[in-house]
This record gives structure tokens, C-alpha cells and sequence, in this order.
């Protein structure tokens, strides 16, 4: 019995370590993710007055979204997904294959390709001023692009203009990741298929592309998070105005002091983030090729 | 380099070479335009005509700009609040990696399912009651003090699930016995982790450390959020409001954008394998 007993008392302690350890950073995600959710979901579902006090407002969640602010910027934040994710993905599929080869100085162009992972929302959005924006644009007078027109149906010209400064900014990451899944492909499969008689364009598209396509999935659902949070490109070259007030603009956009239209649509934007990301694994998933 | 064995598509002649050079210099001056039409736009007193080459050429441009964005102060607070986020994000990360790798005890899969759960409330998600929480500690709004700003800016991502992924893949690949030597030895479990478990990892501490400073020195929405008094301004929040503050004066805007880049751009220069690797772990192991 006595080694038994030591057994367990060795086992306790050793959990109390791991609690102790993972403690602070529970402690964390506590505070600043779990209980904010927590309160966003309260809010949802209350109203504050002036005086702070605070009323049950059980249908204020579903009312906003369904309401017309709510589903505007869920239609902005749709089309910029639209406007940037396959844009973007051609792009870095194109530099990295560019550059996945033996030659001089590639080098160069692997660092000038990745720069832009450096560059900050911030600093995107800014840079992006230069070339769109109406007073001092590079491309002020090119109308498909034009900060200060509206456009209809699927066409909006001044979220045109915002998206650029997105794809431009996720360039880096999209090329970094791409090559990486590149370079994971072993050169035997490659030099097999150009044996069986397959051209570049052939080997491209029934060896290359399957088996990047993991690759591919992943940077499909980060590339959308990310396009459906854009904040800062919104805040810098239009403010919101002709079109192009995104989900989170939105939301940071209402009423100061009542919380709960705002903790609506963040629940809203959770939702939506969550459903596509899990709807582009569970279905893009069938079409993608782990290999044995 | 271990990666230029692994290349494919070799050109056979010196014609294909071109060709290649020709389509990679097409796509790097894609890239670079933006970046090149800023320095130009930053050079230039006018800021109205579409030039490609510096217009009306001003002198001392970056140091107008960082006199008149006053980027010291808004720097030395960027600088210090990323370092503090990322000390305190490998501090939880290492501590929690360490007990998903090498502990036993109950709950482990749950607690590594809340782990998971963190990535999809982003603050994005928990702006406005994160905002909210913080209101009566006085470290957000009209006013706030130094300490309460840094706080607000620094304790939200004083811990990430990313961190905890990475260094558990490097922990994962110590060898078992390794721990019950060190046992053995007398080290306790902060001493393995000092002496075996951080120096064995070193490549995946140095990529999370680089990834860690770039994300938290280039954020923008929640700074923008909580810097309530301009004196407590992020950098990054500061050079996206030049442009709109002094039109007249835009080339200021772009002078400023490019000097806080600085920063990241060395580190993009001397740790771009620390970067690649950090930014791929998650995505190629299939």
C-alpha cells in the first residue's frame, strides 16, 4: 500500500505544478477573452440608460442583427472578402512560384516579397494614401478606384481602393506561407511527373497545386479573418463613407455610453467569423490532398 | 542553404533565365511601388502632381517628422509596452507549454480545448467590453496616467494560445529521459526548464519572441481604442492621423510612416528565417 499512496501523492503534486504554471496565462485569457465575451453576449441582451442603469432588452440582439447598420456592414465586410482573398492568394501563389527556383539573387526577391510582413495596418493604410486617396492620390483620377464614388451591387469603387491596401499588406504573409508549402513538396515528385512527359503548366496544376493545397486552405481561412476585421484601412482613407463602413468600423461607430447595439453586432462579427471559418474547412477540406 | 536543394523548375537556358528575372523584377516592382511612391511623396513639398521623381525636393523631411508627429515619446511608448507584451507572452507561454508537455493531470485535454477557444475571440471581438472593463480603473479614457495607459495597452495579450502552440511543438521534441536525468540532478522544474528545455528550443523561443514583437509594435485597432490622451499614443496611432491632421503638410505623413518602420523593417532583415519559420509552423505540417 505504502509505494501506492507515495504514487498518488507524487501525481497530486505534480498536478498542482501544471495549475500553478498554466495559471498566469488561464488568469489571462480569463480576464481579457472569456469574460469580455461573457459581458458582450450580457450587453446584447440589455440596454443602459443615461443614468447607467441597466434594462433587459431580450430581443435587442436578434433586432440588430437583422437590422439594416448590422447587415450593411456585414454586406461591406462580405464584398471586401470578395475583393481581397482571391486576389490576393493568385498573387502570392505567383511570387512564390517566381521565386521557388535555382537562380542568382533570388534572394533579393524572397526579401523584397516578404517585405511587406513588416508593414503595419497602420503604416499599409497610410502608405496606401499616396496612391488613392482624392487630394494626393497617385491613382486619384482612375474612377474604379475613386475613394469618393459609390457604386452598386457587387461594383464599389472606393472599397476597391480600401482592398488594395489589404492585399498589399498580406502579400508577405500569403508569399511566406505559399513558398513554405512549396518547399515542402520533395523534388522527387516533381522530377517523376517531368519524366512521365508532364509540361511545367501540366505538372503545375495536377502535382503542384494538389499538394499545396493544405497550404492553400490555411491561408484561405486566415486571409478571411483578417479581411473580415479590417479596421484601420476604413479608419485612414475613408472614414466609413461611399460604401466601405466594414463590420468592425461599425461596431466601433456607435453611440458611446450604450454598449448594446455595439456588443450586438460583436457578437454578430464572432458569429460570422467562426461559421465561415468552420464552413471553409468542412467544405474546401473534401477538395484538399494531405498525401499519404 | 538547406531550402535551395529543394528547387524545382531549373531554367535550361540562358533565355528562360530572363524570362524569370523579367517576370520577378515585374512583380518586385509591384510590391515596392506603394513603398517607393511614399519615399518620393515624402521627399516632395508638393504633394499635388503626379510625379515619379522628388518634386520641390525638401530637405530635413524626417527630422520635420519626427518634430512634428513628437515620435520620440509615441516610440519609446511603442517600444516599451511591445516589450513588455513580449516578455510577459513568453513568460505564460513557456510556463504552459511546459506543463501540457511534460506534466500529468486531470482536465489537460479541456484546458487545452480553452487554449484553442482564445483564437476565436480575438480583440477584435472583445473590443468594446474589454473597453468597458478597464473604464472604472481609469486606465482608458479622458483621464488616464501613464501607467494605467501601458497597463491597458500591455495586459490583454499577456498571453496568447499561439505562443503556447509553438513552444509546445519545440518542447515536444525533448527526449522524455532527459527530464528524469535532470530530476535526478536535483533540478526542479523551473531549473529544467532554464538549463534543458529553453536552450534545447532556442530556434522556436527566437522565432516567438520575433513574431511576438512584430505583432504586438504593428497593432493598430485596440491602441487606437484606449489611447485616450494623446501624450499615451502608440506610434502607429499617431502617423495614421498626420495625414488627416495637416493636409498641407503631407509629406510629414509619409515621412513618419516610414521612420516607424524602421524598427520592424531590421528585424524583417536580420531575423527573416526567425519570421518564416514563426508564420509557417501552423500552416505547412499538414
Amino acid at each position: 500500500m505504502a509505494p501506492r499512496a507515495g504514487t498518488r501523492r507524487r501525481s497530486t503534486r505534480e498536478a498542482v505544478v501544471a495549475y500553478v504554471m498554466l495559471a498566469p496565462a488561464m488568469m489571462a485569457f480569463a480576464v481579457f477573452a472569456f469574460w469580455p465575451f461573457y459581458r458582450l453576449i450580457f450587453f446584447s441582451l440589455h440596454k443602459q440608460r443615461a443614468d447607467e442603469s441597466l434594462v433587459s432588452r431580450p430581443n435587442q440582439l436578434l433586432d440588430t442583427l437583422t437590422g439594416k447598420d448590422f447587415l450593411s456592414g456585414a454586406r461591406t465586410s462580405g464584398l471586401l472578402v470578395l475583393y481581397t482573398v482571391p486576389l490576393g492568394i493568385i498573387l502570392g501563389v505567383l511570387m512564390a512560384v517566381a521565386v521557388h527556383r535555382k537562380l542568382k539573387g533570388i534572394r533579393i526577391f524572397r526579401t523584397v516579397f516578404s517585405s511587406t510582413v513588416a508593414s503595419s495596418v497602420a503604416v499599409s493604410s497610410v502608405v496606401f494614401l499616396t496612391l488613392v486617396n482624392p487630394q494626393i492620390g497617385f491613382f486619384k483620377h482612375v474612377s474604379w478606384l475613386d475613394l469618393t464614388a459609390d457604386g452598386s451591387g457587387l461594383y464599389r469603387p472606393a472599397l476597391i481602393g480600401v482592398s488594395l491596401s489589404v492585399v498589399w499588406q498580406n502579400l508577405g504573409l500569403t508569399f511566406i506561407i505559399v513558398l513554405a508549402g512549396l518547399q515542402a513538396i520533395p523534388d522527387e515528385v516533381n522530377e517523376a511527373a517531368t519524366l512521365d512527359g508532364f509540361g511545367p503548366i501540366r505538372r503545375f496544376f495536377k502535382i503542384t497545386l494538389p499538394l499545396l493545397s493544405p497550404t492553400l486552405l490555411f491561408v484561405v481561412v486566415v486571409l478571411t479573418i483578417r479581411a473580415l476585421q479590417v479596421y484601420a484601412p476604413v479608419k485612414v482613407l475613408t472614414e466609413g463613407a461611399h460604401q466601405t463602413s466594414t463590420l468592425l468600423y461599425q461596431i466601433t461607430n456607435q453611440p458611446q455610453g450604450d454598449y448594446g447595439i455595439g456588443a450586438s453586432m460583436a457578437i454578430g462579427l464572432f458569429v460570422i467569423s467562426v461559421v465561415v471559418a468552420a464552413a471553409q474547412y468542412g467544405i474546401l477540406n473534401r477538395r484538399v490532398h494531405y498525401g499519404n | 542553404m538547406a531550402t535551395d536543394s529543394a528547387m524545382t523548375g531549373q531554367p535550361r537556358s540562358r533565355l528562360a533565365a530572363a524570362g524569370w528575372y523579367l517576370l520577378l523584377s515585374a512583380m518586385a516592382a509591384v510590391v515596392l511601388f506603394p513603398l517607393y511612391i511614399t519615399v518620393i511623396r515624402a521627399l516632395s513639398g508638393t504633394t499635388t502632381t503626379n510625379s515619379l521623381v522628388p518634386v520641390d525636393l525638401r530637405s530635413g523631411a524626417f527630422s520635420d517628422a519626427w518634430s512634428a508627429g513628437d515620435l520620440g515619446p509615441h516610440l519609446a511608448i511603442s517600444l516599451v509596452t511591445t516589450l513588455c507584451i513580449v516578455a510577459l507572452q513568453v513568460g505564460t507561454s513557456v510556463l504552459a507549454a511546459y506543463a501540457f508537455t511534460f506534466l500529468k493531470f486531470p482536465l489537460k485535454r479541456s484546458i487545452f480545448a480553452i487554449v484553442i477557444a482564445t483564437l476565436l475571440l480575438p480583440i477584435e471581438v472583445t473590443l468594446l467590453t474589454n473597453f468597458r472593463d478597464l473604464q472604472p480603473l481609469g486606465w482608458v479614457g479622458p483621464s488616464q496616467g501613464l501607467v494605467g495607459a501601458m497597463a491597458a495597452l500591455v495586459l490583454p495579450f499577456g498571453a496568447t494560445a499561439l505562443g503556447i502552440f509553438l513552444l509546445r511543438q519545440g518542447f515536444a521534441g525533448i527526449p522524455r529521459d532527459l527530464r528524469d536525468a535532470a530530476a535526478l540532478d536535483g533540478w526542479g522544474h523551473l531549473g529544467f526548464i532554464r538549463h534543458v528545455a529553453l536552450p534545447v528550443s532556442r530556434p522556436v523561443v527566437a522565432s516567438f519572441i520575433v513574431i511576438s514583437f512584430l505583432d504586438s509594435y504593428n497593432q493598430y485597432v485596440w491602441p487606437s481604442f484606449v489611447g485616450n490622451v494623446d501624450k499615451y499614443k502608440t506610434a502607429q496611432v499617431v502617423i495614421s492621423g498626420m495625414y488627416k491632421a495637416d493636409p498641407q503638410n503631407a509629406n510629414l505623413a509619409f515621412a513618419a510612416a516610414l521612420l516607424i518602420s524602421l524598427p520592424v523593417l531590421a528585424l524583417l532583415i536580420f531575423f527573416q528565417k526567425q519570421i518564416v519559420a514563426g508564420l509557417t509552423a501552423g500552416a505547412v505540417k499538414g
